[in-house]
């Protein structure tokens, strides 16, 4: 697993990982003084987990929103299947395929469940406003077609019991799932996850984890998240990134990351002979 | 015994009734399913293929006659399918609780030596794997849900779907030897094995013939004039006996429609989406609507809590009477007309309970008010004795003579007598025919002459030929003072207060009794809610002074009703605690159908039992808790002994029969 052939390698747990489909060079993202991510690279294969983990203000978020065009760097590339991309709107990244989740929810807090998940095929919805207003033809079609897809993702994320209920009454755990079953909606063929298990217990980390994995496995989902938390990551990643202070410290499967000496101060503040 | 052939021509196995069903109702509903947030129904013409598909996978696979099939998971049609084509290939169905922890699923496998395990999904089949090495019979495993199943080997694995193309591929080979083996299916062969709980010691596996389930199944849907368009919603553990009668026995029977939840988690809407017109529950889901109805009629604007109250009243005086057909003045009638459509009508909707025609409860004591609540409502509740051994029915009550301290008259074809110790015995061709390889309990458990010792106390109302079970045999003793000590009694009193979950009272040789109590956290957590009382966790709620003060006015209260029967007096609680944890099937305090296991609990709690008794305040005490994966954790925490005042006798106290 160590050394990385240009198609891919084999997990431990036998999954076959492929190219590489986005491909950071160079980044570095500045506010005003303030450098949030100083000349990192990495990359993210085709089927893998690939974690971004780091201390509190380590720059994982802001790496994110640059992958999902929502910051744009003054420095580096970003190469998406093979060809370098051009600056372009969060919207424009949904349409590519990549699709995300939000450290502090994001979700329509009135709206039902269901709602909120319909609400991540909007990308895909073609018929105008008067159409789906009238809801007539061509409009209704695509919406019984969306709706049997969000059903499939309710189902998936085992979440029937709540369909039907405004988000906002929902525990924290189950808006979460929410969360990324909107994300799910739109099909990514890369999925960000923020801090996807912040503030769980451990039952919820524990169903969470499984969430990933299985997204993972049934749909062949490339999954990119960020953690602060070492433990779970460790557990679900193929390959991880750890950050800090807006640099990169540390790149390799868990095992790596963990002897990684630099790793440990970081996240230990301890010195070592 | 009634002759099979003459009894239904023929209709001598569930395959049997299966073909029948085909021909006789082909189009109307057998299975529905909510799927994707539809319905999906299967008529009983569809259902035959699905099940013959699978009977010639079962083949394929080397199914052979006698061996057990064992079922895992929740109420899903393709599970019940399963189950019929297990026996058209002269296989055993043996039903598994879901919820069973890896260990106790080890026993039960290895103990039938189950060959073939169907299950419903990556969660079950996990558990099986965990134990295959242990068990070592098991050649193949079913699944249904493909989720995550992806990476397994699949060398003795399969999916139920697959298995079912597989058979369809090869009925060229296999029909002739399907049909031989469906048609060799006698009315005294095994029909299905089902485990007990086993309040005490390990479960055992009862043997029901064809004859058992198939005799019960047609009294009883005599007894309740069950037809055809009866429409039922299978959401209780398949393991269990009642399921199995009421989801395969009785449906298959009268070839009703059996729905099948979308998940455990949407039973509510399901059931109000679905209106059966046959329900079974236990007393504690009715009790529990009631604790969601009025928490929620708290929260509802005052014109309607006003009206809520009213004809509640008014229902409560005469819904009863007129359940029972007695003479109500036409007045009254006028006004629970208008009541009905106002208030009692919309509740009954919401709870799913608006096309009910019959509907039972059992396995535990009822609260008086709770039973008469939806009686009130024009809701059919009535109240049935059974168990697993005896196919379910024992006693029932006929409608028009429903009480909530009686479980009826005997069911039609069952004899019941009471022994010299007043346990109850029953003799009745729903009579199981043995415990599997077990004949000692089988011995001690049935008479030579059929007669089947159930482990209650129990006796005849006189005037009205009721039975009345007061407790289990075993639990009934004497205080040390040579009172009658029936601690079941006490607890179901205790019970019925929306506050109490669950209570265990001491008692058997000792100079008094003494009871560990559990909050209900739903009215608990909604009483500190509406009183801005502030707690952080199920333990700190359970130990406060004002809970306990609830808690002190209940056991009292108890005590005050007790005192008034010449024969319980002496069951009186003097000492009780709150317990920090809730009991669990999963700790083993209570079994999967939620009984107390004394002998555990005593055990458990040693050191509490000797705080109630020796007189101290307060006592520190730690235990083990396991989790739903089965890892182990233990909590910490300093309890509070309450003493309860004691009502001095009002009669004279009988001394307990020997």
């Amino acid at each position: 697993m160590n050394e990385m052939a240009q198609d891919g390698y084999v997990t431990e747990d036998g999954r076959t990982i492929g190219s590489v489909v986005l491909e950071m060079k160079n980044i570095t993202l500045r506010f005003g003084g303030v450098t949030a991510i100083q000349d990192i690279s990495f990359d993210i294969r085709e089927g893998e987990i690939r974690a971004i983990i780091g201390p509190n203000g380590a720059g994982k978020s802001s790496m994110l929103n640059v992958i999902n065009g929502f910051y744009t760097p003054q420095e580096g590339e970003i190469w998406f299947h093979g060809s370098r991309r051009p600056k372009m709107k969060p919207y424009e990244v949904a349409r590519q395929g990549i699709a995300r989740t939000f450290q502090n929810i994001a979700l329509f807090k009135g709206m039902s469940t269901l709602d909120n998940i319909m609400t991540g095929r909007n990308t895909m919805m073609t018929s105008g406003l008067l159409a789906q207003a009238l809801w007539f033809g061509k409009a209704e079609r695509e919406e019984i077609r969306h709706r049997s897809q969000v059903e499939k993702i309710i189902d998936f994320l085992e979440i029937q019991h709540i369909r039907k209920t405004p988000v906002g009454k929902l525990p924290y755990g189950l808006q979460k799932r929410v969360e990324l079953g909107r994300a799910l909606a739109a099909e990514p063929k890369l999925l960000l996850l923020d801090e996807p298990m912040a503030g769980m217990n451990v039952e919820e980390k524990e169903d969470m984890s499984r969430f990933i994995l299985d997204v993972n496995d049934e749909f062949g989902t490339t999954i990119a998240l960020i953690e602060h938390d070492m433990g779970v990551v460790m557990d679900i990643s193929d390959r991880v990134v750890v950050m800090d202070y807006g640099r990169k410290i540390g790149d390799g499967t868990p095992d790596e990351v963990r002897a990684n000496p630099e790793v440990i101060d970081a996240y230990l503040g301890v010195s070592h002979d | 015994m009634t002759d099979p052939t003459l009894a239904g021509g023929g209709l001598v196995s569930i395959p049997a009734l299966l073909a029948r069903n085909a021909r006789s109702f082909a189009a109307s509903p057998a299975y529905r399913e909510k799927e994707y947030g539809i319905w999906q129904s299967w008529t009983w013409l569809q259902v035959q293929e699905e099940i013959r598909a699978l009977a010639l996978g079962f083949l394929e696979l080397g199914v052979a006659p006698g061996d057990h099939v064992a079922v895992i998971g929740g109420n899903r049609p393709v599970l019940y399918w399963s189950m019929v084509a297990a026996q058209s290939v002269g296989a055993i169905p043996v039903p598994l609780y879901q919820d069973a922890v890896a260990e106790e699923m080890a026993y039960v496998l290895d103990h039938c030596g189950a060959r073939w395990i169907v299950a419903e999904d990556q969660e079950q089949v996990d558990k099986v794997l965990e134990v295959a090495d242990r068990v070592g019979y098991i050649e193949h495993i079913l699944y249904h849900d493909r989720r995550g199943m992806r990476k397994y080997d699949h060398g003795r694995m399969n999916a139920i779907s697959d298995v079912q193309r597989t058979g369809r591929a090869a009925h060229d080979r296999f029909d002739a030897e399907l049909a031989k083996r469906s048609a060799a299916l006698g009315y005294d062969d095994t029909c299905v094995m089902l485990y007990t709980s086993g309040t005490t010691g390990r479960p055992k596996g009862v043997v029901l013939s064809n004859r058992n389930i198939i005799e019960a199944s047609k009294s009883s849907s005599d007894f309740d004039s069950l037809g055809p368009g009866e429409s039922v919603l299978a959401y209780l553990p398949m393991a269990w006996v009642g399921d199995f009668i009421f989801s395969v026995g009785q449906a298959y029977w009268c070839g009703f429609c059996v729905s099948c939840p979308e998940a455990a988690e949407t039973m509510y809407e399901n059931l109000h989406e679905i209106g059966p017109t046959y329900f079974f529950a236990p007393p504690r889901y009715f009790e529990q609507r009631i604790t969601l109805l009025l928490i929620r009629m708290e929260d509802a604007g005052r014109l309607k809590k006003r009206m809520f109250d009213h004809f509640m009243a008014h229902a409560k005086r005469v819904g009863p009477d007129l359940m029972d057909g007695k003479p109500v003045g036409l007045w009254d009638r006028l006004w629970y007309g208008l009541g009905n459509v106002a208030v009692y009508g919309p509740i009954r909707n919401r709870a799913g309970m608006a096309n009910v025609r019959v509907a039972y409860t059992a396995g535990e004591a009822i609260g008086p008010e709770i039973f008469e609540f939806w009686r009130s409502l024009g809701i059919n509740l009535k109240q049935l004795y059974g168990q697993t051994e005896a196919s379910v029915f024992i006693t029932q009550q006929p409608d028009g003579e429903v009480r909530a301290d009686t479980v009826g008259v005997p069911s039609p074809g069952v004899e019941v007598k009471i022994g010299e110790t007043g346990e109850v015995f029953y003799r009745s061709p729903g009579t199981f025919v043995e415990y599997y390889k077990n004949a000692d309990s089988t011995a001690s458990t049935k008479d030579a002459e059929g007669w089947v010792a159930t482990g209650d106390a129990g006796f005849f109302e006189e005037d009205t030929g009721h039975l009345r079970i007061i407790d289990r045999a075993k639990d009934v003793g004497k205080t040390a003072s040579g009172a009658l000590f029936a601690p079941k009694y006490v607890e179901n009193k205790l019970k019925f207060f929306p506050n109490v979950l669950e209570a265990v009272v001491f008692g058997a040789d000792r100079d008094m009794c003494c009871a560990f109590l559990n909050i209900d956290l739903t009215a608990v957590g909604n009483w500190a809610e509406r009183n801005n009382v502030s707690y952080g966790s199920y333990q700190e709620l359970a130990g406060m002074d004002a809970v306990l003060d609830q808690m002190q006015g209940h056991v009292e209260e108890v005590n005050a009703s007790l005192a008034t029967d010449p024969m319980l007096s002496g069951c009186q609680i003097h000492r009780f605690l709150v317990l920090h944890k809730e009991l669990d099937a999963d700790d083993g305090e209570l079994t999967r159908t939620r009984k107390v296991r004394r002998r555990i609990i005593e055990e458990k709690f040693s050191d509490l039992i000797a705080a109630l008794y020796d007189g101290t305040g307060t006592v520190s005490t730690e235990t083990e808790v396991t989790y739903e994966d089965g890892r182990k954790g233990s909590i910490k925490a300093k309890l509070t002994i309450r003493d309860a005042k004691v009502m001095p006798v009002t009669g004279k106290t009988l001394e307990a029969a020997e």
